[in-house]
């Protein structure tokens, strides 16, 4: 597993705009970690 | 940041420590990625959460940074985030949240 992973539990914060929650989340999976939470906000 | 998201992220750290947790941003921009970043280090800087005036410290990275892309399989990062690379400013919103990594355990 790499550095930036590191065996650590992920929190997923999307951007309506930008990457959302979920995409991120399935990155973070696919990378070997476990996502204890994942959302999708609007920057205002 | 979301008060709730706010919240959730306080009662993670105390749930797993904040050297276990790792915070991924999405956002669109530099300016958003770094509140977000600054909110999960420093605290909030709008003072309106439950992370006001609290230094979590957490590690926090942008999806699109080259240390989390060389981490994911190829496949699945296309799959997921390759179009937007290539229509946000990723070096931009890279250099705002390396910025503001490099703050941790600064005193503000």
């Amino acid at each position: 597993m790499s550095p930036v992973f590191d065996g650590k539990f992920v929190i997923a914060l999307g951007e309506r705009d930008g990457v959302a929650g979920p995409a991120i989340a399935t990155c973070a999976k696919a990378a070997g970690s476990e996502v204890v939470f994942s959302a999708t906000e609007c920057f205002v | 940041m979301d008060l709730g998201t706010q919240e959730t992220i306080l009662r993670l750290v105390n749930q797993h420590g904040a050297e276990r947790l790792l915070v991924l941003l999405g956002a669109p921009d530099a300016e958003s990625a770094e509140i977000s970043a600054e909110t999960v280090i420093l605290g909030d800087p709008t003072f309106a959460g439950p992370l006001a005036e609290t230094q979590l410290g957490l590690d926090v990275y942008h999806i699109l940074e080259e240390e989390v892309r060389q981490s994911i399989p190829e496949a699945v990062w296309e799959d997921q985030v390759g179009l937007m690379a290539d229509v946000l400013e990723a070096e931009e919103i890279g250099t705002a949240v390396r910025g503001m990594r490099d703050r941790r355990g600064v005193p503000s």
